[in-house]
């Protein structure tokens, strides 16, 4: 018994040093591995890159934005995005995904909508939506069967953000 | 030698001609192989099936669903028994559709399936089956393919005569095999003959929402009331019901209820009795049934007990039931696509016996009665006979029509099944089985308009078809073409359980409204959680409540504190996927009711009692993503006697 009980604490002193180098190393390569996997021709990260000219692939083929705000459809988007989404978005961090905040400085309002209505596509035909899924983990996105009015709704909403 | 050659020679002359005329014949040949039986089963990898086709599972207590021609199971449906695979029965919410007078059944005996009518057509609103064990209808919908009603039959017993529909789905009709003391009590079971009665239920459908009602049941003499089938056509509004053991047996009834030379078929007109029920008629009796109904918002069953129940004694209505002399212990009662035939088949006979609708109303109209029983007019079999198939046959038990104007019946006893003309009653053709077949099934088979390209025979008697796999095997189904003049057997299939009777219908009434998801703004479930941010536990004395959600892929939370040995720890999960097909699973370690498979924008939930102080994993079951290994979560369990804090976590939040 005293026997058995010395191998156990001893593994246990083991492990509790092994768990500490794991995290750490784990933690920079996290952070690194992404980048140097890519095979994209820059180095940005696809959650930093700036892709404004790139509509994606989907049925959104031009959706120009009104010069004000209209703010029910915000509040409908709010709604939306908080019942539909926020399992994987959060607003003031990365988590899951990526944070909606400025992504309209990043991406143009055609691909936020076909990546709403049609990530699946997206992520098989759209080069940075492919990109996204690998700095993410391959945490596929989930097509919430949204409807156009609806996408549109929560694009606007990711105008006030 | 030379006469064996000459037989080869003729044989092969023989099948040139027959291969000939059979590709003369089909119209719908592609080409050379079309008369393949190969091709005909024939469903390309990503192309669908022509026929949906519900096979009931008997003693599974389940019904399962395939498709024609390729005999290929797609789903089996939870109906009378706990299923495992997706938490039915076990979870919170399905627990109460089992729940009868005698407690949580978790099991039962499903035989007979029928998809509702409209004008005697299939119209694919629901699909209803009967539990023969503890006397049960179930109601089950074609849109979730779900169960959402299961109502109980009290004073009924072998609730066989069951569930078979009238033409515009007025009534589901569910007659009693067995005959018991009604209302029961503790008498001599000798004492049988004369004190039982055959209780046969009508119970309503509503049109819009399909909620039953037990309307009312007719106390019949206390013999076995065995199969039945809806009047069509001009005989809508009857209902033709089998009798056996009219000697009232109690024992020994293999040899006792088979003295009789003729049993009866019981005309039932319903339309009579309803009329007679609306104007008050009929007597309430005190009884005790559960009736349980799931809510596709609420995700939810709720048992209610009925006590009370409206009996008619038959002889009270004038002109609404009368006796058709069936010889030999009529088993099937079917009736075809015209309504004017109703055909009795004797199952110790090697005779079909046909009687004419138009017949029977004539001699009602004369009064041509050859006595009575209990009160009961028994009209002459001479007077309503139209005629009389001789098969050559043996064992005679079902038929089905195919809407040209042919009949098919099995035969139990010689392994076959047998197609004959209505009307000249003449045998066209017979083929094989393998082996002992009960029922079989025609698309529409059972309604005004059958869809006669193929037929499943369903056997009882598997031995040699398939690999073996011990002494209990799965039972065996054949498919045959019946588009010509002659069946061509065609395929070969295993079943699940041991199907009775099944029911099929043309795949585009059901596929295009089958639903794909259930939408979370429709989730009414009390336990919901509309959005991650609601996910919270909450403790209720020692009742715990976790309110979950998932996406792939996590649990919101996926890490529980300050649970406790002797808890209810009560998971509500909701899953908040919308995408078709992405359903997500929970288990537990030490779960003692089952996984739950949680389909998108459904809440279900599962009752843990942890027994040891731990810290205990969870997972999802259902491999949803290629994280999907890493959709689990902790609950720590702390000694009954602990103070730390209920806390719940996902991330750093």
């Amino acid at each position: 018994m005293i026997f058995a009980a010395a191998i156990l604490i001893s593994c246990g002193g083991k492990e509790d040093k092994k768990e500490d180098s794991i995290k750490l190393s784990g933690k920079k390569e996290i952070k690194k591995e992404p980048a140097k996997s890519e095979a994209s021709s820059d180095e940005v990260p696809a959650s930093e890159r700036i892709t404004l000219d790139n509509k994606g692939v989907g049925e959104v083929k031009d959706m120009p934005l009104g010069d004000e705000i209209d703010q029910e459809m915000v509040a409908r988007g709010a709604e939306l995005f908080k019942t539909n989404c926020t399992a994987c978005h959060k607003v003031d961090k990365r988590f899951i995904g990526p944070s909606p905040k400025g992504i309209l400085n990043r991406r143009s309002p055609e691909w936020i909508m076909n990546m709403i209505l049609d990530p699946q596509l997206m992520v098989e035909q759209d080069r940075c939506a492919k990109d996204l899924l690998i700095e993410f983990n391959g945490a596929a996105m989930a097509n919430q069967s949204i409807t156009l009015d609806e996408a549109r709704d929560i694009l606007e909403y990711f105008r006030t953000l | 030698m030379k006469k064996s050659n000459y037989f080869f020679v003729t044989v092969l002359a023989l099948s040139l001609i027959m291969s000939g005329c059979q590709q003369g014949t089909n119209k719908s040949s592609n080409g050379a192989l079309a008369s393949s039986a190969a091709e005909k089963v024939y469903v390309a990898p990503g192309e669908q099936d022509e026929f949906y086709a519900f096979l009931s599972g008997g003693y599974s207590g389940n019904l399962t669903v395939y498709g024609l021609p390729s005999g290929r199971m797609f789903k089996e449906i939870p109906v009378f028994s706990q299923f495992p695979t997706s938490g039915y029965g076990y979870s919170e919410e399905t627990k109460p559709m089992l729940n009868t007078s005698h407690g949580f059944i978790p099991w039962d005996d499903l035989h007979h399936p029928d998809i509702s009518q409209t004008n005697g057509e299939l119209d694919g609103r629901w699909i209803f089956v009967n539990g023969n064990n503890t006397p049960r209808i179930a109601r089950i919908s074609l849109a979730t393919f779900e169960t959402e009603e299961i109502i109980e039959i009290p004073n009924s017993a072998g609730n066989h005569s069951s569930a078979f529909i009238t033409e515009n789905t007025e009534y589901v009709i569910a007659g009693t095999r067995f005959a018991v003391p009604v209302p029961q009590r503790d008498m001599p079971i000798n004492e049988y003959k004369g004190n039982f009665k055959g209780a046969l239920s009508f119970i309503s459908v509503d049109q819009e929402s399909g909620r039953l009602d037990l309307k009312f049941q007719i106390m019949m003499p206390g013999f076995n009331y065995d199969l039945s089938h809806p009047g069509r056509g001009a005989s809508h509004g009857w209902h033709f019901f089998s009798t056996y053991n009219t000697e009232e047996a109690n024992s020994l009834m293999e040899v006792n209820s088979s003295q009789n030379d003729k049993d009866f078929i019981a005309a039932i007109n319903w339309k009579k009795f309803e009329e007679y029920v609306n104007n008050g008629g009929g007597s309430k009796m005190a009884t005790n049934y559960a009736h349980n109904v799931y809510d596709d918002r609420t995700h939810t069953g709720t048992s209610t007990m009925v006590k009370e129940v409206v009996t008619v004694d038959p002889t009270q209505v004038p002109g609404a039931v009368f006796f058709l002399p069936t010889p030999k212990s009529p088993h099937g009662c079917d009736v075809d696509p015209s309504g004017e035939y109703i055909i009795g088949a004797g199952k110790l006979s090697a005779d079909l016996t046909i009687h004419s609708f138009t017949k029977m109303l004539e001699a009602i109209e004369n009064e041509k009665f050859d006595g009575e029983a209990y009160g009961i007019p028994i009209l002459k079999y001479e007077d309503v006979m139209a005629g009389v198939v001789k098969s050559g046959g043996l064992g005679p038990l079902h038929t089905e029509f195919d809407g040209k104007g042919n009949a098919y019946t099995t035969f139990f006893i010689s392994s076959e099944v047998v197609k004959w003309e209505l009307g000249t009653w003449e045998v066209i053709d017979r083929k094989p089985t393998y082996y002992s077949v009960g029922h079989l099934m025609i698309p529409g088979g059972n309604s005004r308009k059958p869809f006669g390209k193929y037929v499943v025979a369903m056997n009882k008697i598997t031995k040699d078809r398939y690999l073996p796999t011990g002494p209990e095997m799965e039972h065996s189904a054949q498919i045959y073409d019946i588009s010509g003049e002659k069946m061509q057997l065609l395929y070969d299939f295993p079943t699940h359980g041991e199907p009775h009777y099944a029911a099929g219908c043309p795949a585009e009434l059901l596929a295009s409204k089958s639903q794909k998801i259930y939408r979370l703004d429709e989730n009414e479930h009390p336990y919901a959680v509309a959005n991650p941010s609601e996910a919270r536990v909450e403790r209720d004395g020692n009742e715990v409540h976790i309110y979950m959600s998932t996406i792939r892929s996590h649990f919101t939370p996926d890490n529980i504190e300050g649970v406790k040995v002797g808890d209810k720890v009560y998971f509500h999960i909701t899953n908040h996927e919308q995408d078709f097909d992405v359903p997500h699973g929970f288990s537990i370690i030490g779960q003692n009711t089952s996984e739950l498979l949680i389909m998108p924008g459904q809440t279900k939930s599962s009752l843990w009692e942890p027994k040891q102080v731990g810290v205990w994993p969870f997972y999802c079951t259902d491999f949803c993503s290629a994280l999907h290994q890493e959709m689990q979560g902790y609950v720590r369990v702390s000694p009954a006697s602990s103070n730390i804090e209920l806390s719940w976590s996902l991330g750093e939040d």
